[in-house]
Formats: C-alpha cells, sequence, structure tokens
C-alpha cells in the first residue's frame, strides 16, 4: 500500500475535522440502509430550506432526487428484483468525478452510500458554487453528533488534476473506482493501480441520439414543451455530456416529417435565440465542423438558420463514422429514416443514450437486443437524458457496488 | 479571370465604397467560381453551404472558410506540380501550422502587391533596412514560415539589410553600430514581428548600457498582440518605449497574416489599420455572421484578390475587431479602416466530456 502524500497538496472539504486515512476503518452497510436513507432525506431537507438553492436548478433536482420517498421507491425495486438475497457494500468506493459538471459528484457519492460503502469522492478541481453549497451543508450535517457513522465513511476531497500522488494513495486501497471523465482522463486515472480484487466502473466519453416520429409530432398539442425537453437534453450543457443527442433521426411519413422538422426546429431555435448564450469560438467551431463534413462526408446539406446556435446538417445517407464528426453547443447531424432498422450499421459502443418522442420504450429496447447491438446502454423519453438513475451506462449500480453473501 | 498587370497599377487606397464593391464583387467572384471549379474540396463545401455560384451580387455573400481549414486540410486549386512554395503559419511546437499552396503567379502576386500597399506608407525608394530577428529564421528555405515569409517579403524595399539578432536571439550590438554608421542620415527601415521587437529587441536594450539612435527610423511590425496583451503592453506603450529606448517615432503595425500574404492592412499616422482596394474586412456578428455595423465588434472576414493557387480568398478568422469608419480617415485613404480586439476566447464548456478541453490545451 502506499504511504498517505503529505497533506498540503489536498483540500479535505469533508469531514473537516478528522483524518483521511481513517475511512479505511469504516464498515460496510447493507444496500439502501435506514441511516443511509434518514441522512439524505435531511440532507434534501436541508438544502431545500437554503435560500441560495433557488438559484441553482441542478441542486434543487438533486435535493428532491434525494429525498425518503424516492429511495424508498428504489429500495421496494431493488428488494423486488433481488428477493431475499443478503448484501453488503464491497467497503471503500474512490469517485473521480468530471471536472466541468458541478454536482455529478454528488450523484455519484450517493450511490455509493446507497449501495453501502464508505466513499472517498474527489469534486471537481474548479470552483463550482454548487459544489460549494452542497458541501457545506454535509458539513453542518456531520458535526452533529446524530450522523457521527457517516460521518466515519464519508469524505469529500479536492485537489488538483497533476497531484497524481492522491490519486495514487486513494486507489491504493479503495474497492471499487469510479471514473466519470472522457477517456484521457481516464487512461490518466488507470495509471494508478488498484488492489488486486478491486475493479473500476468506467463513465467514459459517450455519443448519444434522438429518434422523433413526426407523425406522432404534428399531433402534439404542445410542441414547446417538447422542444423545451429537447433544449434541455442538449444545450444546458453545450451538447457536451454524453447524454446530449448529436444525431437526430426522424421517423414517419415524408409529409410529416418536413411538418414536424420545420415546427420542431423553429420553436427550439426560439428558445436558445433567447436563452443560450453562445460564444464566438463555439460559432466558430460549428462551422469549421460544418466544412470538415463536407470535406469528409460530401453528402451532406447545410439547412440554413437564422442564427448559430442551431446548426442542423442534412445527411442523405448515414456515414459510419458519424460519431466523429460532431461538434459542440447545437450542432446536429439529421437523418430522415425509413423504419429505425436503419440505424442498426451505425450503432457502436460508444452509443449511450437514446432519446425518443413518440414511440414506445419497450419497442426500442426490443429492437436494441433484437438487432444485438453493442451499443445504446439506454432509452429514455426526450427531456430526461440528464436524469440520473441508479441503472446508469449498462451499469446496475447498486449491485456492482455491493457483494453478495451468498 | 483578372490580370494582375490590369489592376496592380491602381493607386492602393484610391477607390471609395460604391467603386470598391463592384471592383472587389467581380473579381471575387470570379475567385469563387475558379475554385469551385479546381478544388474539389472547396467544392463540397459550397454544395453543402448551400452556395450558387453564379449568382454572387456581393462579395460579402460569398462562403468564407474558417482559417482554421487550412491546418486541418490541404486545399489547392493548382496541379500538385505548379505548387511553387509551400508557406506555413508560425505555430508553436506541437501546433497544427496552417499549409497554403503558391503557384508562381500567386507568389508573384503576392509581392507585387505588397510593394504598392507598404509604398503608399514608405515611399518607394529602397532604404537599408534592419530586421529585428535572427537570420536563422530562413535557414529550411524549403519550408516558409510565416516569420521567413515576412522578413523576406520585406525584404524587397532594402537596399541593404542587416539581421539585429544573433543565434542566440541576442542584440548584435556591434553588426547594428556599424551598419548605423555607413548609413549615417539615412532613412533605415526596420521589421520585425511585434512579440519578437518588443522580447528580444526593446528589452535587451532597455537593460543593456548601449545606445542605438533610430530616430531616423521607420518600423513595420505585425503578428498579432497576444502575447503582449499578456504583459499589458498594448499598441500606445508599445511605441512610446520604443521611442524612449532608442527614438524610433514613426512605427508602423500591420495585420495580416500567412493565409492571406500580400494583401496586408497597414497601420496609418492615425493608428488606424486600412484596407486596400485589393482586400477587405467585414466584421461578422458570432450570433448570426451578418455584418456586423460599424463599430460594433465582430470576428473579422478578410477577403483578397490574391489567392488564386488556393481557396483563401475569403476567410473567417480567429480574430475580433470593428471597423471605425470608411473613406473618411483624416490620413486620407480610403476604403475601410479599423481597429483588432485580439482572438476569440476559449470558452469554459459544461458537460462530462474532456474532448472538447483537450483540443486547447
Amino acid at each position: 500500500m502506499h504511504m498517505q502524500p503529505s497533506s498540503h497538496n489536498l483540500n479535505l472539504l469533508i469531514p473537516t475535522d478528522s483524518e483521511i486515512g481513517s475511512i479505511q476503518a469504516a464498515r460496510p452497510r447493507e444496500p439502501f440502509d435506514d441511516d443511509t436513507i434518514a441522512f439524505l432525506d435531511e440532507l434534501s431537507k436541508r438544502l431545500l430550506a437554503e435560500p441560495s438553492s433557488r438559484a441553482y436548478p441542478d441542486v434543487v433536482t438533486f435535493a428532491f432526487w434525494i429525498r425518503k420517498g424516492r429511495m424508498r421507491e428504489y429500495r421496494k425495486e431493488y428488494r423486488e428484483r433481488h428477493p431475499g438475497e443478503r448484501r453488503l457494500g464491497r467497503g471503500v468506493v474512490f469517485h473521480i468525478a468530471p471536472s466541468n459538471v458541478p454536482i455529478n459528484f454528488a450523484y455519484s457519492m450517493v450511490a455509493g452510500m446507497l449501495a453501502g460503502n464508505a466513499n472517498i469522492v474527489k469534486v471537481p478541481s474548479r470552483d463550482f458554487p454548487q459544489a460549494a453549497l452542497l458541501c457545506s451543508v454535509i458539513d453542518d450535517l456531520l458535526h452533529q453528533k446524530r450522523w457521527e457513522a457517516i460521518k466515519e465513511s464519508l469524505a469529500l476531497v479536492k485537489y488538483d488534476r497533476s497531484k497524481n500522488e492522491w490519486t495514487d494513495y486513494f486507489s491504493s486501497f479503495c474497492d471499487v473506482r469510479v471514473i466519470w471523465g472522457g477517456d484521457e482522463t481516464i487512461e490518466d486515472v488507470r495509471r494508478s493501480v488498484i488492489p488486486a480484487r478491486s475493479f473500476d466502473i468506467c463513465f467514459a466519453d459517450r455519443y448519444s441520439l434522438c429518434v422523433i416520429n413526426a407523425d406522432e409530432l404534428v399531433k402534439e398539442q404542445d410542441i414547446a414543451s417538447v422542444a423545451r425537453s429537447f433544449y434541455n437534453d442538449t444545450y444546458l450543457f453545450d451538447q457536451n455530456a454524453c447524454t446530449a443527442p448529436h444525431l437526430v433521426v426522424w421517423l414517419g411519413s415524408e409529409q410529416n416529417k418536413q411538418r414536424a422538422k420545420d415546427l420542431f426546429w423553429d420553436t427550439v431555435k426560439e428558445i436558445t435565440g433567447i436563452e443560450y448564450d453562445l460564444p464566438a469560438v463555439m460559432a466558430v467551431d460549428k462551422l469549421m465542423a460544418f466544412c470538415r463534413e463536407a470535406i469528409e462526408a460530401g453528402q451532406v446539406q447545410r439547412e440554413l438558420m437564422q442564427n448559430n446556435t442551431v446548426m442542423r446538417i442534412r445527411l442523405e445517407e448515414l456515414p459510419q463514422d458519424v460519431v466523429k464528426v460532431r461538434s459542440l453547443g447545437g450542432y446536429f447531424n439529421e437523418y430522415d429514416a425509413e423504419c429505425h432498422d436503419e440505424i442498426v450499421p451505425l450503432v457502436t459502443k460508444k452509443f449511450q443514450t437514446l432519446s425518443y418522442y413518440g414511440l414506445e420504450k419497450s419497442d426500442l429496447q426490443d429492437f436494441i437486443v433484437h438487432y444485438r447491438l453493442v451499443g445504446i446502454d439506454r432509452c429514455v423519453p426526450i427531456g430526461r437524458t440528464l436524469d440520473f438513475d441508479l441503472v446508469w451506462d449498462g451499469w446496475d449500480l447498486i449491485t456492482a457496488m455491493s457483494r453478495i453473501i451468498g | 479571370m483578372y490580370d494582375i498587370a490590369d489592376i496592380q497599377d491602381i493607386p492602393p487606397f484610391s477607390m471609395d465604397k460604391m467603386e470598391k464593391e463592384r471592383f472587389l464583387t467581380g473579381i471575387l467572384g470570379e475567385l469563387t467560381a475558379h475554385h469551385y471549379e479546381r478544388c474539389p474540396k472547396y467544392r463540397r463545401i459550397l454544395d453543402a453551404w448551400p452556395f450558387d455560384v453564379d449568382g454572387i451580387e456581393h462579395y460579402r455573400d460569398i462562403p468564407y472558410l474558417p482559417v482554421r481549414l487550412f491546418k486541418e486540410y490541404d486545399l489547392r486549386s493548382v496541379g500538385e506540380l505548379e505548387v511553387v512554395k509551400q508557406m506555413t503559419s508560425s505555430g508553436t511546437t506541437g501546433q497544427q501550422v496552417s499549409r497554403i499552396f503558391l503557384d508562381k503567379e500567386t507568389a508573384t502576386n503576392q509581392t507585387k502587391i505588397l510593394t504598392k500597399i507598404v509604398s503608399d506608407f514608405i515611399g518607394t525608394k529602397r532604404l537599408a533596412m534592419i530586421i529585428l530577428d535572427t537570420a536563422s529564421v530562413l535557414k529550411d528555405r524549403n519550408m516558409f514560415s510565416a516569420r521567413g515569409a515576412g522578413i523576406l517579403g520585406y525584404s524587397i524595399f532594402a537596399s541593404q539589410k542587416v539581421y539585429a539578432l544573433d543565434e542566440e536571439m541576442h542584440i548584435d550590438f556591434d553588426a547594428l553600430d556599424a551598419f548605423l554608421k555607413d548609413h549615417e542620415g539615412e532613412e533605415i527601415l526596420l521589421f520585425g514581428f511585434t512579440f519578437m521587437v518588443w522580447q528580444h529587441f526593446y528589452k535587451e536594450l532597455a537593460r543593456s548600457n548601449r545606445s542605438l539612435d533610430l530616430s531616423r527610423g521607420i518600423l513595420i511590425h505585425g503578428g498579432g498582440w497576444k502575447k503582449l496583451a499578456d504583459e499589458a503592453v498594448d499598441n500606445v506603450t508599445f511605441k512610446a518605449e520604443l521611442q524612449r529606448v532608442c527614438g524610433l517615432s514613426r512605427i508602423y503595425n500591420f495585420y495580416g497574416m500567412v493565409e492571406q500574404t500580400g494583401t496586408v492592412y497597414m497601420e496609418c499616422e492615425q493608428g488606424h489599420l486600412h484596407a486596400s482596394v485589393f482586400s477587405d474586412v467585414i466584421i461578422r456578428n458570432p450570433w448570426d455572421f451578418s455584418e456586423a455595423p460599424v463599430g460594433e465588434d465582430g470576428l473579422i472576414e478578410v477577403v483578397s484578390v490574391l489567392p488564386k493557387s488556393y481557396p483563401g480568398h475569403a476567410l473567417l478568422t480567429e480574430d475580433m475587431g470593428r471597423i471605425l469608419g470608411e473613406d473618411d480617415c483624416p490620413c486620407g485613404r480610403k476604403g475601410k479602416y479599423f481597429s483588432i480586439g485580439g482572438r476569440i476566447k476559449d470558452a469554459e464548456v459544461r458537460g462530462c466530456s474532456d474532448a472538447y478541453a483537450a483540443k486547447f490545451t
């Protein structure tokens, strides 16, 4: 095992008054144990009572997610899936959160807690007010005697990405390592060795798409809410979340497709025109991506829009390497499909989320299984791509981070 | 297609707005059709744009390629065998550089037009010239970096020349003293890249106990302010400090890029950068790429009549700038005059992928 590095490079956010190394002594819990659920519920109440939370919709969403009611539903579903099975957490989970999403670390932490583990969480090194708020509320709670047991099994740390000695140290004794980030981050973290029986859960760079049934969309009364859903899926994180669609596939009759597209994009553009702040560099990047795509793919056509927030590239055929041509901040490849079978040859392991409108989830799941696709791990309705779930990227996080007592 | 002989004698700052628009629309329209026909990659972009090559009413409507495209693709409108010179931008190590392919005609035209434009500022007489750089920049003659190309380009104004810096980038005082003595009482032309001039000439001179009298000097410098902006040095400070350390009072900044060598934008006595009749700047609003009105900041598009061997006659740069006026600069030159506001900033992107950040680091 590695020696603990000197502490001056580490910012121990939580707990503020004890030693980081002591977390190794924490004992595992059963998944969804009452103490953990009670703690999360208390955290939820504190966050929602905090006036400054209101400025951060992501904090509010998180606070709602960890309410007792929701967690008990999860527990019920979990017990139904695993009747009579006895489990305990695997031990210590070391989480490395993505550097540019403010509170993703909190979701990862909660999954680790619910599975029954002690958790070391590396929060983004960038200063996000949301992360600071969350940390200060958690820290307050942990100073109460009631949550002493939780305190022993939770550490939130912050250190510079270049300070690999801390990654080495936490890796040297963790039982599960959860790595969020691009492929380069993962490669980098993997240079730090973990114990023989330990393993990584990696959430790497992915590609996502959206499938819209035009026949249904033309009948939609509330097109604005569909467009809003798409906006949230995409623009809230500059189209840089793995879940954000880069390809929009249209199904339905020719006539409906045309009408649906006009309606849909006009409405999306109304929202982006008011709410999206497009940096100049991204406008140039999108133009650059378009030129690249025109040179490489040939059979493409740019749809002229009134401003640069939405750039649409119509594909006459689906290229094999559609994954490569993406850009950020509102750059969409579009394809008119006769039926969704057409995307089969396209799907690689890189595909993560298929968001849909006017289709049935179970049909899409059947489709993926029927064609034995190597990619697409989740099908969610349009607008729900960012919703975190305990099943993520093809992993059931609770079972993955706990062990069966056979 | 136009012949350079027909246009090279047009005085470079003689056309007013209407006349220049008609002139440029004609030539740039021809160039668009020329590249569309001869450069397949360019054709694919225009087809997808979508753009009708035969329906050009104004040169502002011509598709503008992002300059970065020349870093990723070899774009040319002549056969490989006709390329006599390949120029590259001066990127730092590891950075991708632009590759610009010149045939004999385009290379010659660049020199001709550069001469016309610069002569309007410094006269047509050849002068003794001090190059504020090191001779070793020019070692590899096959690859013309922007620095090397600039030095060679401006050398046509020289009757005799000397390099101010040695291989270690230190001032060669002995050589300079001898050169100045030989040309005592004459006007001296000085040329260099803004950052090099500041970092290796100005700073060392200011620190040293030597003195140089360059009060008869005319300095032409360009290449961007990005590094100097980091040190909080602007054009005013730059001028004042150089005057202080060596008496230089006639200092002209220029804006130009390797992708459009020749049609340079020179700074006049008023401190304004000027577009000649052979090229123009269009400021585009990043929001929708529409043309921004006078006084408004936006992305700079540059158009030039020179690029014939590669499709670089209309380019969207990553520089910000604004038009200060047109046809009415107190210096008397016609055409647009403008200022540069620096490079566009890298965006702090949200989201979980780090692919984007990596591109910029």
